[in-house]
């Protein structure tokens, strides 16, 4: 098991309800990581999701490690 | 000098052209986003921008040496607003300054363009059905 914080945002934060969540996982990757949390909070198919890792954009695919601090980006829509 | 900042406050563009000007240059350009009373056909009464800061930041600030590398200009600095926007807002600024002012017109409209698609920043609209979403999502 490791520790993982992750933040949340947009859509994301509305169907966690919170900012953020310390977990305790046994996730692999961080898309791994997504398909355990979008199981207790209903979130939407991962599909165009990115991801940052330790403040900086990283692969769903990266393998995720004790501390790691974790945000999953929807489709960014500023300006 | 290049910057990208977030603002929780109301933008305010004189400020920001104070800062770009140059005695050196003869060409400045600006690009002012606002907050529209309609997206898609439906009339919006209100949105709320809200962004991932700490990799908002250095995403942006890569555009904009993105844009010092790609196009002959001396500064440019962008600000984009977060927090909840009426109609009119302003919602994102942009500004270049340059010797010559075509590359101030290409900058501008290179960093507005991947600020919108790269700095995790989302919209959320409210309509005047009483429904919201957020865009992209």
């Amino acid at each position: 098991m490791i520790r993982i914080r992750v933040e949340f945002f947009a859509m994301l934060r509305e169907h966690a309800g919170r900012a953020n969540e310390d977990i305790e996982t046994d996730a692999g990757t961080a898309a791994e990581l997504y398909a355990e949390l979008s199981g207790r909070h209903s979130f939407p198919a991962i599909g165009s999701m990115k991801v940052a890792i330790n403040q900086e954009f990283a692969d769903l695919d990266s393998r995720l490690a004790d501390g790691d601090a974790v945000v999953f980006i929807p489709p960014v829509a500023g300006g | 000098m290049s910057s990208f900042g977030f603002s929780a406050d109301p933008l305010d563009p004189a400020r920001y052209r104070q800062l770009l000007i140059d005695d050196a240059c003869g060409g400045f350009v600006s690009f002012e986003g606002w907050v529209r009373n309609h997206n898609d056909n439906r009339p919006v009464v209100r949105l709320e921008y809200q962004a991932y800061e700490e990799l908002g930041r250095k995403e942006g600030q890569r555009v904009l040496e993105e844009a010092r590398q790609k196009f002959e200009i001396s500064s440019a600095l962008c600000v984009h607003r977060v927090g909840a926007l009426e109609i009119g807002d302003m919602a994102v600024w942009v500004g270049v300054s340059a010797h010559h002012r075509d590359a101030a017109f290409k900058a501008c409209r290179y960093i507005i363009d991947e600020i919108k698609h790269r700095v995790p920043i989302w919209k959320k609209e409210h309509y005047a059905d009483g429904d919201s979403g957020w865009i992209n999502c």
